[in-house]
């Protein structure tokens, strides 16, 4: 009994520790906020994908407004997330385009992670901006990267020296991976009869070949938890999101 | 207080039923501690979350029925595991548990082993036999590996992966970096396999360097190579200004001229002031050399040096004798010989030496040498290990010059110096070593790359599988990695390919780069004509493509010997060339090859065949296919890709003997009108 109770003892001292070091962490380097704006939006990298715990290819960008909507310096825009998520850096003032940058590492578990951009406005009150970042497990990652190698050049219509699109030559026009209005309405088992034996298995384009004595074992399940992560609106089995609590 | 005390005892053991009764209660409760802190211990806790959590699910009897309570474990003798983990993480194999949010209940993703098979700490390190929170997940006084960060498990599948998978692009990534960047030159890594890890950077010799650049120049790239370029591996050493000085001067005091080559040819360069770029993207130097453009973006591949600033650094005799034969100054470069004339030589050297910043070396002023600055100069460069990557006459490449990384993944902590606000894991300790090894100490030679954070955290995956566990692992639980063969041809023909280079893009029988096509089966798959106008004048096969083979400029003699040991040595013992003729196919079978390949097969999505109507930019273009491969390597094609060169993405179709010969067919009958005229050019 003495011994449960000094644990009690322990773990109440080591929470109060933990908690106001937090504290401390959060506290220390907020700089001063020399102007406070009306609204705040994303300029850039929402909705990103990339391995659990790993940084994010592009950083996330946000935009402070002023109430005519033009961009205001000066305003400080503190970031959060569900634990395990981390931001370098985790909090600024906006440049003279008005814009914060943070690089954003995703945490350990696959799903998506919503991450809270806030500000404040002139009367103190916090504006707050939701944008979502994708966290690939390692089935999904291995999908990405067959996707990459075998689909992203026709799927994909963004073109990159080392990999030009084929999207803009191909008469019927594939399906890009993010569009889930059309992906969340076919089946799993619809997806992997196409892949595996071609657009006419579903009626569709024999532009899409047979990839079923290609693809290895395993892998038409990963593209399609690929697929299912990445798409948007989120499909239904796009797994947990994480939000700050 | 004597008689307080004589009351109470009195009032509990007064009289012998009294005192019976008392012990009897004591005795109860001692017997009931054990039961009772099993009852309030952490896995029964989570247990019963567990059980509140399937309560209302709609599979809530799958569940049940699936539960096992109690502790749980999983026990593999082979691979060391005694894993009680899933005493708490209940739900690991349900799979309608992918969406709870709340650990421990959640899911295991899905991955390619069984968790029954392999346990958890393999993976995840920890403590497996522990039963509480704390112990299992964390460091402890008598456990030292806690739970591995989910950005480096992947560093698990690197102890019985010795070779890379799609699966782990940050442990392959890692693996590359430690051979791209030199690391193993200095720190020895042998592999559990008994093998030693190569470097895969070509650090150059600098036993002639005073020949190609200057002291100024060395100097600086001392000071800082990144200011140079970029992109350069070669890390800073943070030198002081006199040590760079002085090493600068042993550097050069110690250089010996290599015979022929300073001879500056007598020719002009071309009058014209565009014909140098021309030359350049005619020779598809940017296949391998990148430059920096305006808006900063790198242009170019990565196989050689990066040329923005070469014109700062090259002294032009040099840069001539180089253009023209690279192979005197360097046996072993990468860079093939070009074969250019005087006047070609004479216009892509002024072009590459326009390329200079003069701010480089503005500020660079050296005084003569002095003796002892040479002396001093020596001692630093033997004192910096720089004979550890670079060949310097007159210094030993020092024998394990750094501490040896072939076990670095099981450090003990206790061995490990942290700086302060570190947290204080092996994890930590290796990237933070990596991002500023000087900052554990200002007297550590180790050198401060430009890593990015990605970068750092995939050089710590790679280290982190060099463990342990790695070493003791029974060869029959390995996978073990294909190791590049050392595959040399033979003959004429093999001097021409190493003067040429051809394995610094080309693959031959498990030996060379990746950039250009492997040509292993080449004899097979194309006709000798064809090979004979492509060397003469190599013409791009794929629309989209920006790396391209260059032009050599050979003679017929060399071209002659090139194709002959090709067409005879690189033959598929599955391919008979002379099993389908080169044409004279029936028309209905031509005909019947085309529908199959714009209906059926749809093949114009990838390549073009007719180059008004088709747009695909994937594969190679076909429009004279029938010139340039062989029907038997065409028909093997179509059966199975994959079966001539494992990894290409051309889709294995499975065609029957039919549809693949009418298909054949088809191709063969695609001469091209221009072939004739690509010869002329």
């Amino acid at each position: 009994m003495t011994r449960s109770s000094s644990f009690v003892l322990v773990l109440t001292v080591a929470m109060l520790a933990a908690t106001s070091c937090s504290k401390k962490n959060e506290a220390a380097p907020l700089p001063k906020p020399t102007a406070f704006g009306a609204a705040i939006v994303e300029s850039s990298g929402g909705k990103q994908s990339a391995q659990t715990g790993t940084p994010l290819p592009q950083p996330l960008v946000v935009q402070v407004n002023d109430e005519q909507g033009n961009a205001l310096a000066g305003a400080l825009v503190e970031f959060a997330a569900a634990s395990g998520v981390t931001f370098d850096p985790v909090n600024g003032l906006t440049d003279s385009n008005g814009q914060v940058t943070t690089n954003v590492s995703l945490g350990g578990m696959a799903g998506r992670y919503q991450i809270v951009a806030s500000t404040s406005d002139k009367s103190h009150k916090k504006i707050e901006l939701k944008v979502e970042e994708i966290a690939l497990g390692y089935q999904q990652n291995l999908g990405r990267v067959l996707a990459d190698q075998y689909c992203q050049r026709c799927h994909n219509s963004e073109s990159t020296p080392e990999r030009v699109s084929n999207y803009d030559n191909l008469e019927v026009k594939p399906h890009l991976f993010t569009e889930g209005d059309t992906y969340n309405k076919i089946s799993d088992a619809d997806l992997t009869a196409v892949i595996s034996h071609g657009g006419p298995a579903l009626n569709k384009s024999a532009l899409m070949p047979a990839w079923g004595n290609t693809l290895g074992k395993g892998d038409i399940p990963a593209l399609i938890a690929y697929i299912r992560a990445v798409s948007d609106p989120p499909s239904h089995d796009a797994g947990a999101v994480y939000a700050k609590k | 207080m004597k008689e307080k005390f004589n009351s109470i005892w009195q009032r509990l053991f007064g009289d012998s039923v009294r005192a019976f009764g008392v012990v009897s209660v004591v005795f109860l409760l001692s017997l009931a501690i054990a039961p009772a802190k099993n009852f309030f211990s952490e896995w029964r806790h989570y247990q019963r979350g567990y059980l509140r959590l399937i309560r209302n699910r709609s599979e809530a009897n799958t569940l049940q029925r699936h539960y096992k309570s109690g502790i749980q474990q999983i026990w593999l003798p082979e691979l060391g595991v005694v894993d009680r983990c899933t005493s708490c993480h209940v739900g690991l194999n349900e799979a309608s548990l992918t969406d709870v949010a709340s650990q421990p209940f959640r899911k295991h993703p899905a991955i390619p082993h069984k968790l029954d098979e392999f346990g958890c700490t393999v993976c995840h390190r920890g403590q497996g036999a522990a039963t509480t929170v704390a112990e299992a997940h964390n460091s402890t006084l008598a456990w030292e590996q806690p739970i591995l960060p989910a950005k480096y498990v992947e560093s698990s599948c690197g102890q019985c992966h010795r070779g890379p998978l799609p699966g782990t692009p940050v442990l392959n990534e890692g693996r590359n970096l430690l051979s791209r960047y030199g690391c193993v030159h200095c720190h020895t890594v042998k592999l559990p396999d008994g093998t030693t890890m190569k470097a895969d950077d070509d650090p150059p010799s600098l036993s002639h360097i005073g020949d190609k650049t200057s002291r100024e120049w060395i100097f600086a790239w001392l000071k800082d190579p990144q200011a140079y370029s970029v992109t350069a591996t070669m890390p800073n050493f943070k030198l002081a200004d006199d040590d760079a000085r002085d090493m600068s001067a042993f550097l050069i005091a110690n250089s010996t001229p290599v015979a022929g080559d300073a001879q500056a040819v007598s020719t002009k360069a071309a009058a014209d002031p565009s014909a140098g770029a021309s030359l350049y993207g005619e020779s598809f130097c940017a296949s391998c050399h990148a430059v920096q453009n305006a808006a900063g973006n790198m242009v170019g591949g990565n196989v050689g040096p990066e040329l923005t600033r070469v014109g700062s650094k090259v002294k032009p005799d040099w840069l001539q004798s180089w253009l023209r034969n690279p192979r005197v100054y360097d046996p072993a470069t990468a860079m093939p010989h070009y074969r250019f004339n005087d006047a070609q030589v004479a216009t892509l050297s002024g072009f590459l030496q326009a390329k200079a910043d003069s701010d480089l070396l503005a500020n660079v002023h050296l005084d003569a040498a002095t003796p002892q600055q040479i002396a001093h100069g020596k001692r630093l460069v033997a004192d910096y290990g720089c004979a550890s990557c670079h060949e310097i006459a007159g210094i030993k490449k020092p024998e394990n010059f750094a501490p040896e990384l072939s076990r670095i993944g099981s450090k003990s902590i206790t061995q490990l110096i942290f700086l302060p606000g570190m947290p204080h894991t092996l994890p930590d300790y290796i990237a933070g070593k990596i991002k500023q090894p000087r900052a554990f100490s200002p007297g550590l030679r180790m050198p401060q790359y430009t890593f990015t954070t990605p970068q750092i955290d995939a050089l710590t995956t790679a280290l982190l599988a060099l463990n342990d566990h790695a070493s003791s692992l029974p060869p029959s639980l390995t996978v073990s990695a294909t190791p590049e063969s050392d595959y040399q041809p033979a003959g004429k023909a093999g001097k021409l390919m190493t003067d040429l280079a051809c394995f610094s893009c080309h693959r031959i029988n498990g030996h060379g780069g990746d950039m250009a096509p492997d040509l292993t089966w080449e004899g097979s798959s194309v006709q000798r004509q064809w090979l004979v106008s492509f060397l003469k004048n190599p013409n791009t096969l794929r629309p989209a493509l920006i790396r391209r083979m260059p032009r050599f400029n050979l003679t017929d003699g060399e071209i002659n010997d090139l194709t002959d040991y090709m067409m005879t040595v690189y033959q598929n013992p599955s391919v008979d060339r002379d099993s389908l003729p080169l044409s004279g196919y029936p028309q209905g079978q031509v005909e019947l090859g085309k529908q199959l390949f714009y209906g059926k097969y749809s093949c114009q999505g990838c390549h073009i065949v007719d180059p008004k109507n088709d747009k695909g930019y994937i594969g190679p273009t076909l429009t004279q296919v029938g010139s340039r491969m062989t029907p038997a390597w065409m028909y093997q094609w179509m059966k199975n890709p994959q079966s001539l060169r494992p990894g290409t993405i051309e889709p294995n179709r499975a065609m029957s003997d039919d549809d693949a010969r009418a298909i054949t067919a088809f191709l063969s009958s695609q001469k091209g009108a221009g072939s004739k005229e690509t010869a002329r050019k």
